[in-house]
């Protein structure tokens, strides 16, 4: 795969700059903004809004400073909201403004929260919340309900034509929505097409804590990710290293994906994608999964043999509990860490699902106080009983510790009553 | 008009309407006393037949003259007929000046609107919302409305605050006598209570019923010997709207876990395993997920509460078969299975507000309730609670059952945190329709505040990993997401009181300045 740096696509010809421009949905947490040109006047601004009585002022501030930031000219323009927060009202008004006039870069980007979350290599991914990158309202409270890991969408749950003010959204929504200790993923569109690059442009300055690259093929495709990645992380000055996750979806990326797991150090999960990889085989998606099922167990041993974590498809029928739990029962047999989740009542059965047993838990922490007590003593190789307990024992105990930590304090909502 | 600080601190008239009023002083500082309303003492021979051919005839006999005070029950919800059609001849006939006593109006009743700015309608004394809550908040009634809580309402009526002159009583089911149920007919509808009152003390009593059946019209949840007259109509409302067909769970991820939080409270604190168990909750989306949230958790635990109250939906007739619970007390029935259960299973009982919520009684179930999981517009970090006036003053809901179902052992109020920009939890409510003193508990998605004076819920939860945060966290986490609003601007007059249940006045709604 080649590509190259010129990214046409981002400087768009003055001329070809329209009169008028809208952009926002009609619904609930989201706008509508037009935009248009005048001859003169410089900027005004119209507003109507759901909550105009109580908020009316502070959302003109919020669009006239976005203007001001955007180098706004002689321009018009109209809100309709709906109760929308401040990072969507910024993110619409420039999106508007990108399609009127050449703004400046970056954009005018909210206020980085001051938690910025350090997201681990080995962190538990037992479930993966997808949410489509442009309904801002559905962003705001992902964040509770435990997911270990929130998928922000700019490909298959976006319309071509709402590419840009998905990105400017999922920027913003990065840097102002609190996620919890939800890891912040994003999925970029795949590599081939024009969007990857603006993607990243946009995105990257938000600081997600891990790209995943869908429609994988070969290690040259993640290089190449690679590459772009780090050129856009030194453009935004970036302190911290953005992860990568590939999603594998094709009988290509299956076949390569061993080379494809080693092809970047940033690499911290394979993924699976039935839906694509499917179609892409000629076969029908089954409830059993027998035409996956040796690509899934292909890209299991692909990652785990490259120390990286393998992660199952979604389960897509949201209201057949019974029906997750067993996919993801099978899937945890299989050696597979996590499950992608699309609707956050799946969550919890999947957690439980991948929870150790107490007795596993009892037995762990057994087997890591022998071993600091072996290391207290200087002695390299510990016995629990008549077991030596190696390296392998040891990082088994250590996962099972934080997958039970992980359930009684750091997922916040903790819905079971395990410890009751 | 003179004003006076109440002990929510809110400036309250001493007089209105030319009745003296007092400021509320404490949710139990009234300590009753007085006089009940007497009314006048009927003669048994006078009637024989109550059975008039028409609703114009009953108009006609009850003799209404302008200025009188007519009223009506709102079981049949948003599938009402009567109050439409009542109302529509009054204005035809050229009355004026009205006093509407309803104990709640719907979105269907719309057309009073114009009946108020036609001056046929004075003043509403009980209940109001949506577009006739906006009538009133543009100032467009001629007296002070009057909101009370259904125990309220009651109150007022018993003790003669408010005086009935006709009571229409919109019957699903109806004899001769005016014996009345609303379990059978067409227009089943459920239990009949929040017309108790009107029944027993409204001068004139008129049943309308389009279900009408030989004598004894059984069971009769309003008793013949308080009816004047009765008048059979093709139909008294639409039994879609009355009860809905089937009662559906939100769907929505977060009024789900509200739901959950709220029933892992009540299990956590070990409230829930403690004797006799009983819970309130209503029919809203979050309110139908903790009831069954609740069977789900009382199911696994094996607890059986001595009983539950409704608001009956098909949740709760679930869990009187499943021997979770041994009764269900009802007061309204929102969905068909209740009012089924209600009809055919005698542990499901009807109620009205004056054993289920009036202060002015020798006690009320209320107080016996050791949970209630109710809804809110807005709580203060006082915990006083509005479910009248939206956070931009418009005045767009009655109080319902609140203030009176507060009196539970433990009230819980279950919101989103931010509801469309909008923060639930605020430095001050735009109006108190019940004191902090009764609220204890706030559920929201992002964490549980319980009030500091229940330093009891507060040791109890200690073990529990559910995330309790006291009320200005919250408050701080929802002005964080949202930003400070700017305060709505009203104008100096005042449009409605809203009476406490023990019929003092605990605050007031004013003109809005912005009448759009």
């Amino acid at each position: 795969m080649k590509f190259d740096f010129d990214d046409n696509e981002l400087k768009k010809n003055e001329a070809s700059f329209p009169h008028f421009a809208r952009s926002g949905r009609a619904q609930k947490g989201d706008l509508v903004v037009e935009g248009e040109h005048r001859e003169k006047g410089g900027v005004s601004v119209e507003i109507e809004s759901s909550v105009k009585a109580l908020f009316g002022a502070r959302i003109e501030d919020v669009v006239r400073d976005s203007l001001r930031t955007l180098s706004a000219g002689d321009v018009h323009f109209k809100i309709k909201d709906n109760g929308a927060l401040d990072h969507v009202i910024m993110a619409r008004v420039e999106t508007v403004a990108r399609q009127l006039w050449a703004i400046p870069e970056p954009g005018v980007l909210p206020q980085a929260r001051a938690k910025i979350s350090s997201s681990k290599r080995d962190r538990p991914r037992r479930t993966r919340l997808y949410l489509p990158g442009n309904n801002p309202d559905i962003m705001l409270n992902a964040g509770l309900f435990g997911a270990d890991c929130i998928i922000l969408d700019l490909e298959d749950s976006v319309a071509q034509n709402d590419k840009w003010p998905a990105r400017i959204l999922v920027r913003n929504s990065l840097l102002a929505v609190d996620f919890g200790s939800s890891e912040k993923i994003v999925r970029v569109n795949p590599l081939t097409t024009a969007n990857f690059a603006i993607d990243l442009e946009i995105v990257v300055p938000a600081a997600p804590d891990v790209l995943l690259i869908p429609k994988c093929e070969n290690a040259e495709d993640l290089q190449a990710v690679e590459q772009m990645l780090i050129f856009y992380e030194k453009r935004a000055e970036l302190t911290t290293e953005i992860m990568l996750m590939p999603l594998i979806e094709t009988a290509k990326g299956v076949l390569n994906a061993a080379e494809i797991a080693t092809a970047s150090v940033r690499n911290v999960a394979l993924c699976f994608g039935a839906e694509d990889f499917t179609a892409d085989i000629g076969a029908e998606r089954t409830a059993e999964g027998k035409e996956s099922f040796v690509a899934r167990n292909l890209i299991l041993l692909a990652a785990k043999a490259a120390g990286l974590q393998a992660l199952d498809t979604v389960y897509s029928d949201v209201e057949d509990m019974d029906g997750l739990i067993a996919s993801t029962c099978e899937a945890m047999a299989l050696g597979f860490d996590g499950k992608g989740v699309i609707h956050p009542g799946q969550v919890e059965p999947i957690h439980r699902v991948f929870a150790p047993t107490q007795q596993q838990v009892d037995y762990a922490g057994k087997v890591i106080a022998a071993i600091e007590e072996a290391e207290k003593n200087g002695m390299g190789v510990a016995t629990l009983g008549t077991k030596m307990i190696d390296a392998p024992v040891v990082a088994r105990a250590k996962r099972i510790l934080a997958l039970a930590e992980g359930d009684i304090f750091k997922n916040p909502p903790q819905i079971t009553r395990e410890n009751k | 008009m003179e004003f006076i600080k109440n002990a929510v601190g809110r400036l309250v008239p001493t007089e209105i309407n030319g009745r003296e009023l007092k400021p509320f002083m404490g949710a139990h500082a009234d300590q009753g006393g007085g006089e009940k309303y007497g009314g006048k003492v009927p003669a048994a021979a006078k009637f024989n037949n109550k059975l008039l051919d028409n609703l114009d005839a009953a108009i006609d006999a009850c003799e209404i003259r302008d200025g009188m005070t007519i009223s009506f029950h709102h079981h049949l919800r948003n599938g009402d007929f009567l109050i439409n059609m009542v109302m529509e001849k009054l204005a035809q006939r050229g009355l004026k000046n009205l006093v509407l006593a309803p104990s709640a109006l719907f979105p269907v009743h719309e057309k009073l609107v114009e009946y108020i700015a036609d001056g046929v309608i004075a003043n509403i004394e009980g209940s109001m919302n949506g577009p006739v809550g906006r009538a009133c908040s543009q100032g467009k009634l001629k007296g002070a409305a009057v909101l009370r809580s259904h125990g309220g309402r009651y109150r007022a009526i018993q003790d003669g605050d408010l005086h009935i002159d006709v009571a229409f009583i919109a019957a699903p089911c109806a004899d001769p006598h005016g014996n009345a149920n609303g379990v059978n007919g067409k227009s089943a509808c459920g239990p009949l209570g929040f017309a108790l009152a009107d029944s027993l003390w409204a001068d004139k009593v008129v049943v309308v019923t389009d279900h009408l059946v030989p004598f004894p019209c059984h069971p009769w949840s309003i008793e013949g010997g308080n009816v004047d007259y009765v008048v059979q109509v093709e139909s008294i409302g639409d039994a879609a709207q009355i009860v809905s067909g089937t009662t559906r769970i939100t769907r929505s991820p977060t009024r789900l876990l509200i739901a959950r939080y709220a029933a892992l409270f009540v299990a956590d604190s070990g409230i829930m395993s403690e004797p006799h168990f009983s819970f309130q909750a209503g029919a809203g989306g979050i309110s139908l997920a903790f009831v069954k949230y609740m069977s789900d958790l009382m199911h696994e635990e094996k607890v059986t509460a001595d009983f539950i109250r409704g608001g009956s939906t098909k949740f709760m007739v679930d869990m009187l078969r499943d021997g979770l619970t041994k009764f269900i007390l009802d007061g309204q029935s929102f969905d068909l299975d209740g009012v089924r259960s209600l009809r055919d299973n005698p542990a499901h009982i009807e109620t009205n507000p004056f054993v289920s919520y009036n202060y002015h009684t020798k006690g009320c179930f209320a107080q016996m309730v050791k949970v209630a999981v109710l809804g809110a517009t807005e709580v203060d970090v006082n915990f006083n609670v509005n479910v009248n006036t939206h956070s931009d003053g418009w005045l767009l809901h009655g109080i319902g059952g609140f203030a009176d179902a507060a009196d539970a052992r433990v009230t819980m109020i279950t919101a989103p945190l931010v509801r469309n920009r909008l923060p639930i939890i605020v430095d001050e409510v735009t109006t108190v329709t019940t004191p902090g003193e009764t609220v204890d508990v706030i559920v929201t998605e992002r964490g549980i505040a319980i009030n500091p004076q229940r330093d009891d819920l507060l040791q109890r939860m200690k073990g529990s990993n559910l995330p309790v945060k006291t009320i200005g966290e919250l408050h701080d986490i929802a002005i964080d997401m949202t930003g400070i609003p700017q305060k709505p601007e009203f104008d100096e007059r005042v449009v409605a009181l809203i009476e406490y249940r023990d019929g003092t006045v605990i605050d007031v709604v004013r003109q809005l300045l912005q009448q759009d």
